[in-house]
């Protein structure tokens, strides 16, 4: 062979390969500078009164954003009350019981639901709840957030499901065993990590939205003592911090971002950890 | 699902009985039968793959069904416990009686029938997210048996009746995945004995094991047809002159031939039947 053609084709390689290594340095790249960014702005404002303390008035130094922190949990745990069991049991329907056509319309309105950007869910909620009784709530957020799961938690559901061959349903058919139980002891129990897994990553996505909450929950400075009341959340907090032109709350602001991304993180390495190796159910 | 008897007439001639052939004994003359299936044909969509099958199963024996890939073993094995309810656009015509009981009648409950006609499917399917033990009991405990002592007690007796027992004893509590293919193949027999059924439906058990674990599944049917009915598909054909009293041979859907196994082998009335047994069929 010509060396001349062969040394081109090297070269030809090496380019592409190196293409190929800077685009996936470039996916990498910014989780990276955010973490280093926000480790770097934000590590030196957390302290325990970041989690304890509630927001201090303008001018006074301190403080933290404890109500933000317990409101973005509660309006995660209001959000699962609605999103889990209506996207479970969804997802069992399609999976296991749905007909055709049924089943068709179901997964287009899910998959266009779950393109449906987020202040669309905040809109709606605000003209159907907020507007009638006339007040931001706790209860209209997490509704808010609870609506964006459905569709997430829905889709995972019925594709963890589906992956469980069907020779264990005919088994456990054969044995006589009526319907429910099947679903209930032996499909769901069969697809319960990836079930999980799949609610876990829809709380992670929820958790950071801000765009619904700006209609519903509005946001306020005090503890939410009552859940028909406007209550805070981190994204919220963060957003309103932000864009304030007082140093010490853009302090806080970037402390905020570190605590809400760290939290999403961990429920994403925890999601990996659970599912490491724990998939031969389904491979096999 | 339709259950009209379409010609009380038979297609084929009930197995006439002939003399015992030498290694395989007759039944006993004038026992009861276990499946009487008249006129069974089995739609799926559109696809007619049973015609008019019609023949009897005797019980505390072992009935082998055997013919080509397509020729509508399965399907004819899967009407006898009504898998085919399952599956949406299969249609199931004629009648199947279990000890003279229609089990496609309006008012029979398909989750019954079930229990009382065991299965065991080709690949081996214990259930992963269970122990050797909970696999074993299963069928019991998701049918309302709760009594711990009686749960122990059945859950031994399968296994024993499986001839697993000596192989699990010390492990009861491990995954079930962690047995071999044939244990586990064992493991679902023991599993769909422990229901306690009447007849017992294997689908190939055999297909996916290697000749020792082979064997055991074979001494295994040996020692069941002692208590129970067996009716096994299989593509074996050894395997069925070895084990099995009366050999169905289904070709295209029908049933071309039904008689004691030794004759089905050595001796068939059906050309058919001969090519096929002899390895000359196409």
């Amino acid at each position: 062979m010509n060396p001349w053609y062969y040394h081109w084709r090297k070269i030809k390689s090496s380019c592409v390969s190196a293409l190929c290594l800077l685009c996936a340095l470039v996916v990498i790249a910014p989780l990276a500078l955010v973490l280093f960014n926000l480790l770097q702005k934000g590590a030196s404002s957390l302290d325990l009164h970041f989690f304890t303390q509630l927001p201090k008035p303008v001018g006074e130094s301190g403080g933290g954003m404890a109500n933000a922190i317990v409101g973005s949990a509660t309006l995660l745990g209001l959000a699962g009350l609605m999103g889990i069991p209506v996207g479970v049991l969804g997802g069992i329907y399609l999976s296991e019981f749905g007909s055709l056509r049924m089943n068709w319309a179901v997964r287009f309105a899910a998959d266009i639901l779950n393109g449906t950007p987020s202040i669309v869910w905040g809109i709606v909620v605000y003209a159907l709840v907020v507007l009638p009784i006339t007040r931001y709530s706790a209860y209209a957020a997490g509704l808010a957030l609870g609506l964006m799961m459905i569709p997430l938690i829905l889709r995972t559901t019925e594709e963890m499901l589906v992956m469980v061959p069907n020779s264990y349903r005919e088994a456990a058919f054969a044995l006589g065993i009526p319907h429910w139980k099947i679903v209930l002891h032996i499909v769901l129990k069969t697809a319960g990590r990836g079930i999980i897994t799949g609610i876990l990553l829809a709380a992670a996505r929820v958790a950071g939205e801000t765009a619904p909450l700006l209609f519903t929950a509005l946001g306020n400075d005090y503890w939410n003592h009552n859940l028909s009341d406007p209550i805070e959340a981190l994204p919220h907090k963060i957003f309103i911090y932000a864009s304030s032109p007082f140093s010490d709350w853009n302090r806080q602001a970037w402390a905020g971002a570190l605590v809400l991304i760290l939290f999403v993180l961990a429920l994403n390495i925890g999601v990996r950890v659970m599912t490491r190796g724990r998939t031969p159910h389904l491979a096999k | 699902m339709t259950n009209e008897i379409h010609s009380p007439a038979l297609q084929s001639a009930p197995p006439a009985p002939v003399p015992a052939a030498p290694a395989v004994p007759a039944p006993p003359a004038g026992s009861a039968v276990t499946f009487d299936v008249r006129q069974l044909n089995v739609w799926f969509g559109s696809h007619h793959v049973l015609r008019g099958v019609s023949l009897e199963i005797l019980p505390k024996a072992v009935t082998a069904i055997i013919g080509p890939s397509g020729c509508g073993k399965s399907t004819f094995l899967r009407a006898l416990n009504r898998m085919h309810d399952l599956v949406p656009g299969a249609r199931v015509e004629g009648r199947i009686a279990l000890f003279g009981q229609d089990l496609y009648a309006r008012d029979v409950d398909a989750t019954l029938v079930r229990r009382r006609v065991g299965m065991v499917f080709q690949k081996s399917n214990p259930f992963p997210t269970m122990s050797i033990a909970e696999n074993a009991t299963v069928g019991l405990r998701l049918n309302g048996l709760r009594q711990k002592d009686l749960l122990q007690e059945r859950m031994e007796r399968s296994l024993r009746m499986a001839a697993l027992w000596d192989e699990v004893k010390d492990r009861l509590h491990a995954n079930a995945l962690s047995l071999s293919g044939g244990q586990q193949q064992r493991l679902c027999i023991a599993r769909a004995l422990a229901i306690e059924p009447e007849v017992l439906l294997m689908d190939e058990p055999a297909s996916a094991l290697d000749p020792l674990a082979t064997a055991k599944i074979e001494e295994l049917i040996l020692q069941l047809k002692q208590d129970y009915t067996i009716v096994i598909v299989t593509h074996n054909m050894q395997q069925a002159a070895r084990i099995s009293g009366q050999t169905a041979f289904f070709y295209l859907g029908e049933l071309v031939e039904f008689d004691q196994t030794g004759r089905i082998f050595t001796n068939p009335r059906q050309k058919q039947t001969e090519d096929y047994v002899t390895g000359r069929f196409g």
